[in-house]
């Protein structure tokens, strides 16, 4: 196990360090006081343990590694993440897994505003709330929330799932609730089991209803 | 892109550590602001008085001519001039003297004025801010703070927040508006002052519009969120505390957190630094907002 006490480093050196790990290395930082661009752009299969409250942009990029927070973590966390895991302990500020194309990113707290948007493949299980505008003009990938989402979820959405246990304030245009078949049931156990979720029971999926996707001028009030 | 940062004293015994606690914070913000900085600080009330601070346009202003002529026409009880800002203090009714500086010293701008609030604000880089204005040794019950990144208007100490939006009350913005030309205009018909082209000045001005219309400071913040269109966290200073406000849609950050000793209110996670050196938790989630030390309203 390394210790990078970012009191005495750079982030850039930081960065450095973990982007030079080999696979099966171990990282422990600490002090982070909210600090900016925290483990960004890991292309290895290093596990990378932060200790404290993140900036913007946390774990951004990520490939492979393994990243856990203790803590809360500002906007663009796991911004464009590839593969790997991302888990924060507390709460992700707006756009959690923005464009992200792999990966798992799991929230157990609550999630702010447009989580998930223009999400390209990533799975996000979050355990709390979300905010408005999630998962907006996504693409592909689990948007999972075992507490409640806000309003306009899913908006503009294509062939990404979006799972929600509790409320959701209102779905975004061209966005439906669809039946929960078996292999749905199947997928989110999966997806909740890896995150080390409880709850299993209750969910309601939500898609497309694929009225966007060709321009229809009938249509055009809902661009 | 800018930062804002906002401290309440609770206790009492703090407040002698007022600047000390701030400077830190805002100096954290420089990255968000690094064009220019400023501060409103609550302190030293006057009573049976009133207290305005003048910003003059030249390092090389004539300040004894000032005291001179004011106090030929007002009591003027004390003047502190910190380089080209000047905290005038007098018995005198606060409109009278308003007017006469506006209409006799051209080459001054007031700031702010009210019976506890003072602003400072200057170009550059917010650490030489800091320590030019010995933002420091401050004391006070509270005091907002902000780094400008210009995206609407020039870079001048005028652009640059805290904007007085009344007496005893301030306004610090991070966002863009993007009606404020026309709101300009309209409140401009409506007999509101404006001295740049500055979006969050129309803000300032607007609810000083909505206050002088008679709305509390809840009911001035409502209309806002109305009639100003744009991305924006505001912090509004008042005499007694400070209010954090954020457009419908939360484009900007607030991160906020309370103890039984202060509250504290930042663009960033930064603040946490503040709850270090107090050896202290902060608690409170991200995008959680309300107002501090006076009657609230959520606007989450």
């Amino acid at each position: 196990m390394t210790e990078i006490n970012l009191e005495k480093s750079t982030i850039r050196e930081l960065n450095e360090a973990l982007q030079a790990g080999s696979s099966g290395d171990k990282f422990s930082v600490n002090n982070t006081v909210g600090k900016h661009a925290l483990s960004v752009g890991l292309t290895t299969k290093v596990d990378v343990e932060i200790n404290g409250h993140v900036g913007y942009y946390c774990a951004g990029m990520n490939q492979q590694a393994n990243i856990i927070i203790n803590g809360n973590a500002g906007p663009g966390l796991a911004e464009n993440m590839m593969s790997g895991q991302v888990r924060v302990t507390g709460n992700a500020s707006q756009y959690a897994a923005a464009t992200a194309h792999g990966g798992l990113l799991v929230i157990e707290g609550d999630s702010s505003s447009r989580c998930g948007i223009s999400m390209k493949g990533v799975n996000i299980v979050v355990g709390g709330n979300i905010g408005h505008m999630s998962a907006f003009m996504a693409q592909s990938g689990c948007l999972v929330v075992c507490g409640d989402a806000g309003d306009a979820l899913g908006d503009s959405i294509y062939e990404a799932k979006i799972y929600v246990r509790g409320k959701v304030k209102s779905l975004g245009t061209d966005c439906i609730e669809k039946e929960m078949r078996d292999e749905h049931k199947k997928e989110l156990q999966q997806l909740l089991s890896q995150s080390k979720m409880s709850h299993v029971e209750e969910f309601r999926r939500y898609g497309s209803a694929r009225k966007l996707y060709n321009f229809d001028i009938d249509q055009v009030d809902d661009y | 892109m800018c930062g804002i940062v906002g401290l309440f004293i609770k206790n009492q015994a703090l407040e002698s550590q007022l600047g000390a606690l701030v400077a830190p914070m805002l100096s954290e913000m420089t990255e968000r602001g690094p064009d220019s900085a400023g501060i409103a600080v609550y302190r030293n009330p006057q009573e049976n008085g009133c207290k305005i601070t003048v910003l003059a346009q030249h390092q090389d202003f004539d300040w004894g001519a000032l005291e001179a002529a004011i106090s030929n026409h007002f009591s003027l009880r004390d003047i502190t001039v910190t380089r080209n800002h000047a905290v005038l203090s007098l018995d005198s009714e606060i409109d009278d003297v308003q007017v006469w500086m506006r209409d006799n010293w051209s080459d001054l701008s007031i700031t702010s004025a009210g019976t506890n609030i003072e602003i400072f604000k200057g170009k550059g880089n917010p650490a030489e801010f800091i320590d030019q204005f010995d933002i420091k040794s401050m004391t006070g019950t509270h005091a907002l703070g902000h780094t400008r990144m210009a995206t609407e208007s020039a870079i001048t100490t005028e652009h640059s927040h805290p904007f007085s939006t009344g007496q005893d009350l301030c306004l610090v913005h991070n966002g863009s508006l993007s009606n404020h030309n026309r709101l300009r205009e309209t409140l401009r018909k409506k007999g509101v002052h404006f001295k740049t082209d500055n979006d969050s000045e129309v803000a300032a001005g607007y609810l000083s519009w909505r206050l002088s219309e008679g709305d509390d400071l809840d009911q001035a913040l409502n209309h806002a969120i109305e009639d100003l269109d744009g991305f924006y966290t505001f912090a509004i200073g008042t005499r007694d505390g400070f209010a954090v406000m954020r457009d419908p849609i939360g484009c900007k950050p607030a991160i906020m957190a309370e103890t039984d000793d202060w509250a504290a209110m930042s663009s960033e996670y930064v603040l946490l630094q503040l709850c270090q050196a107090l050896k202290m938790r902060a608690f409170g989630s991200l995008n959680q907002l309300r107002f501090i030390a006076g009657k609230g309203v959520n606007n989450d």
